[in-house]
C-alpha cells in the first residue's frame, strides 16, 4: 500500500468477450496533474471509466486503491462519495430533471459540502459566472439541448461544486472551440486552486495542457501502457506523433487486444 | 450491481389501503334488476324522466354485448357479484365537521380537507355511491357558479330542466355497454354551472373514494361552462385493495361554450383490484379551449379514452397524459380528438411507464372530418420501459377526410439507458435514486401542469413504485 491518492495495481479488463486492458500499473499522488495520451482507440478512456467503476466493464484481474480504500468492487456512486470525478466526452442528456435541482442533490449527498440552501445559491452563481455561464442554463433541464461545448461547462460547474479529489477528464476539450477552451482551461486551473485536486487528462491533443504544470505523462497503446515520462514527454509526442510507441509496443510484442 | 436486474418494489399502498366498516351502511343486494334501479331513483326521489331512463338503459345493458373483442380481458368481472349502490348513513355536510368521523378520517388521511383550504375554490367528496360533504366558497358562489351534485341539481326547479337538457346526450346511453349501465345505477359526481363571462380562479375539485367490497362507483359528472367563462376542474379517485372485483363506470360529460376554457385535471389512483371503465368526453364551441392533465396510476384494467370534440371553429384542444402500469395492471389508455371545426388544433402528449410486468397500451383515434379546413393535430406518445417483463403497445387510429389537414403521430418506447444511470451514479446517486430521478423527470411534462399539490403526489406516487430492493 503506498500513500498515492489513486493507485491501480496489474489491472485488466474489458466487456465480456472482449479484454481490452492489460496488466495497467498507475498511481497519481494528491493534487498531481497526470496526463494520459495515446493514439484513437487505445484504451484510454476505458480506463478512465473502469476507474469510475463503470459496469460495461468487467475487473479480470488487478485492484484499484483510492485515499487508502480498495474500491476495486465498488458502484460509481460508491466511488463518487469516496472522491472521484468523471467528466464525460459526451454527457446524456436527462429530460425532465432540472440542472438546478440536480446539483442541489448531488451536492446533499456530501456531508462535506454541507451548505443552506442560500449559500447553495451563491456559490452556484459564482460558479456559473467563472465558467462565463449563462444563469438561465441552470433552470433548464440536464444537459438536454444543450451544443456539445455547453455540456463540457455543465461538467466543470460540477467539477468546480463537488471539488473532488481526483478528476478525470475524458477529452473535455474534444470538439470545443477556442473560446469554449479557454472556458474549460479556467475551470480547470479554478479547480486546482479551489481544492488541490489531483488530476487524470486523458486527450490526443495537446493544446489544452499549455496552462497546466504536468507532473506526470503516460501513454497508452493497445490497452498498455507504454511510456510513463515527465512532461517534456508531451513535447516530444507533439513533435513526432506516437508511431515510435506504437512501434515499440509490437517489438514488445504487445498487440494483445484490438481496442 | 452491473448484470443484475433492478428490482423495484410493489407500490406502498399504506396511504390508500385502509378499510372502514360499511356497517349500517344501506347496501343494495348484488346483481341488476328492474327493482334494484326503481329503488335507487325512489330513495333519490326523481324525476320521472330519469327513472324512464334509467330503465331504459338497464335494457340496453342487457342487450349489449359483455365482452369488446380488443383491449384487456375483463372476464373477471361478475356483474352478478357487484353491488351498484352502496350508502353511508350520512346526510351531505356542508361542514367537514358534520361528516361521521370515519368517512372524515378517511379524507383527512388523503389530504382533502387541507387541500381545500389552502388552494381550491370548492369541494365535493363521494364516499362510496353518495357524496358526503359539498362545499364551495362563497366569493365563488356570488359570480352565480354553481357546484353541487347532480341529485340537488334536479330537486332544483331551476336547474332540473338544465340536467335534463344536457345529462346524457353526450354520452348517449347505447355508446357501449358500460355507458348503459352507467345510466341504469348512476348515483353521485358533481353539477357544475360557470355563467358566462365568469373566471373561478381557484380550481373546484371533487374526490372518489369507493370503500366497500364487491361494489360499484358510477359518478356522473356534468359541467358547463358558459361563452366566455373559465374552469379548471380536479377529480382525484382511490380505493383500498380488496379480493373481489370494484367496478368504476362513472361518465363525465363536458360542455365548453364558445370562447370559453376548461381544464380538467384527473389523479387517479384506484387500488389495484377495479376494473375502472370510464368514459369522458367534452364538446367544444368556437374560439374554445379544452385542456385535459390525466394521472392514472391504479385500477387492475382500465379502459379509458377522454373525448374530445372540436365542433367550433378555432377551437382547441391539449391532452397531456401519463399511465403507470405495474405488477396485475392491465392498462388500456389514451384519447379520442374529433376536429369537426375549421382552423381547429389538437395536441397530444402521452407519457406511459410500465413495470414488474405491466402492460400499457397506448390507443388513440383522431378524426378529421371533410369541413375542418386546416385543421392541425400532433400526437406524440412516449413510454418507458423499466424491466424486460413489462409491455408497451401503441395503437394510434387516424381517420382525416380534409384535404387542408395536418396530422401528425410521433411514438417512441424507450428504457432508461445504461450511461444515464452511469452518469448520475458517478456524481453520487444511489442506482434507485438514479432510476426514479429519470422516471420523474419523464413524468415531469405532465406533472408540471399538475396544481402543486398533485404535482407533489405524484412524485411521491412515482417514488414510493420506484423505491424498494435494489439487487
Amino acid at each position: 500500500m503506498s500513500d498515492q491518492l489513486l493507485c491501480v495495481e496489474g489491472l485488466s479488463a474489458g466487456t465480456e468477450d472482449k479484454p481490452i486492458l492489460h496488466n495497467i500499473n498507475l498511481t497519481v499522488g494528491a493534487g498531481e496533474t497526470h496526463v494520459l495520451m495515446g493514439p484513437n482507440g487505445a484504451g484510454k478512456s476505458t480506463l478512465g471509466h473502469v476507474i469510475m467503476g463503470d459496469p460495461v466493464y468487467k475487473v479480470t484481474s488487478g485492484t484499484i486503491t483510492f485515499d487508502g480504500a480498495d474500491l476495486t468492487h465498488e458502484g460509481p456512486d460508491k466511488r463518487s462519495l469516496a472522491g472521484i470525478f468523471l467528466s464525460y466526452q459526451a454527457p446524456v442528456e436527462v429530460p425532465g430533471v432540472p440542472l438546478y435541482s440536480f446539483l442541489r442533490t448531488i451536492t446533499q449527498k456530501r456531508p462535506e459540502l454541507r451548505m443552506t440552501a442560500r449559500q447553495f445559491r451563491k456559490r452556484v452563481g459564482q460558479i456559473a459566472d467563472q465558467l462565463d455561464m449563462d444563469q438561465s442554463f441552470l433552470t433548464r433541464e440536464l444537459n438536454v439541448g444543450f451544443s456539445g461545448g455547453e455540456k463540457k461547462k455543465i461538467e466543470m460547474l460540477q467539477l468546480l461544486l463537488l471539488q473532488p479529489k481526483l478528476a478525470i477528464l475524458d477529452e473535455t476539450d474534444s470538439g470545443l472551440d477556442v473560446d469554449a477552451l479557454t472556458v474549460v482551461s479556467r475551470g480547470i486551473e479554478a479547480y486546482r486552486q479551489a481544492c488541490d485536486g489531483a488530476l487524470l487528462m486523458i486527450t490526443h491533443n495537446t493544446r489544452i495542457l499549455e496552462k497546466l504544470t504536468v507532473d506526470r505523462t503516460h501513454v497508452m497503446v493497445k490497452g498498455n501502457l507504454v511510456a510513463d515520462g515527465p512532461a517534456s514527454l508531451i513535447d516530444d509526442i507533439d513533435a513526432h506523433g506516437f508511431e515510435q510507441f506504437e512501434r515499440k509496443a509490437e517489438a514488445e510484442g504487445l498487440t494483445r487486444g484490438d481496442a | 450491481m452491473a448484470q443484475q436486474k433492478t428490482q423495484v418494489a410493489d407500490v406502498d399502498r399504506s396511504l390508500y389501503d385502509f378499510v372502514k366498516s360499511e356497517k349500517g351502511y344501506e347496501r343494495y343486494a348484488d346483481g341488476l334488476t328492474p327493482d334494484i334501479v326503481r329503488a335507487i331513483s325512489a330513495k333519490k326521489d326523481e324525476p320521472q324522466w330519469m327513472l324512464d331512463m334509467r330503465l331504459e338503459a338497464l335494457e340496453v345493458f342487457h342487450d349489449k354485448q359483455m365482452a369488446p373483442n380488443w383491449g384487456p380481458s375483463i372476464a373477471g368481472l361478475d356483474m352478478d357479484h357487484i353491488s351498484t349502490y352502496v350508502s353511508p348513513k350520512t346526510k351531505q355536510a356542508k361542514d367537514w365537521n358534520d361528516v361521521p368521523k370515519d368517512i372524515k378520517d378517511t379524507f383527512e388521511r388523503l389530504g382533502i380537507p387541507q387541500a381545500e383550504r389552502e388552494s381550491l375554490a370548492g369541494v365535493g367528496a363521494q364516499y362510496d355511491s353518495e357524496i358526503v360533504y359539498h362545499n364551495m366558497r362563497e366569493e365563488v358562489a356570488k359570480y352565480g357558479v354553481v357546484y353541487t351534485t347532480i341529485e340537488d341539481a334536479l330537486h332544483d326547479p331551476k336547474w332540473e330542466p338544465v340536467v335534463h337538457e344536457y345529462f346524457g346526450k353526450l354520452i348517449p346511453m347505447r355508446d357501449h355497454k358500460f355507458a348503459a349501465l352507467h345510466y341504469a345505477v348512476w348515483s353521485g359526481g358533481s353539477f357544475v354551472y360557470v355563467p358566462a363571462g365568469v373566471t373561478v380562479e381557484y380550481p373546484l375539485q371533487s374526490y372518489f373514494r369507493l370503500n366497500a367490497q364487491g361494489a360499484g362507483q358510477f359518478e356522473h359528472t356534468l359541467i358547463i361552462v358558459e361563452p366566455g367563462a373559465n374552469l379548471h376542474f380536479i377529480e382525484g379517485c382511490s380505493a383500498p385493495k380488496y379480493y373481489e372485483a370494484n367496478l368504476h363506470a362513472g361518465a363525465v360529460e363536458l360542455y365548453v361554450k364558445d370562447g370559453a376554457r376548461l381544464r380538467y385535471s384527473t389523479i387517479e389512483n384506484w387500488s389495484k383490484n377495479m376494473y375502472n371503465l370510464n368514459t369522458k368526453r367534452a364538446k367544444v364551441g368556437k374560439d374554445a379551449q379544452m385542456e385535459w392533465v390525466s394521472g392514472s396510476f391504479g385500477s387492475h384494467v382500465s379502459y379509458l379514452y377522454p373525448t374530445t370534440i372540436l365542433q367550433g371553429d378555432r377551437s382547441s384542444c391539449e391532452f397531456t397524459g401519463i399511465t403507470f402500469a405495474g405488477a396485475t395492471q392491465d392498462l388500456d389508455t389514451g384519447c379520442k380528438v374529433i376536429l369537426n371545426g375549421a382552423d381547429t388544433t389538437a395536441s397530444v402528449e402521452t407519457k406511459s411507464i410500465s413495470k414488474d410486468g405491466g402492460i400499457n397500451t397506448f390507443r388513440s383515434s383522431v378524426v378529421v372530418g371533410p369541413k375542418a379546413q386546416n385543421a392541425r393535430c400532433t400526437v406524440s406518445c412516449q413510454s418507458l420501459m423499466l424491466d424486460n417483463i413489462s409491455r408497451s403497445d401503441t395503437i394510434p387510429a387516424m381517420d382525416v377526410r380534409n384535404p387542408t389537414a395536418s396530422v401528425g403521430h410521433e411514438a417512441t418506447i424507450g428504457r432508461i439507458s445504461d450511461d444515464t444511470i452511469l452518469y448520475l451514479m458517478s456524481r453520487g446517486c444511489s442506482e434507485a435514486e438514479a432510476r426514479t430521478m429519470v422516471v420523474n423527470g419523464f413524468a415531469n411534462p405532465v406533472s408540471k401542469e399538475l396544481p402543486l399539490e398533485y404535482a407533489v403526489e405524484m412524485n411521491n406516487l412515482i417514488k414510493l413504485e420506484m423505491e424498494g430492493a435494489i439487487g
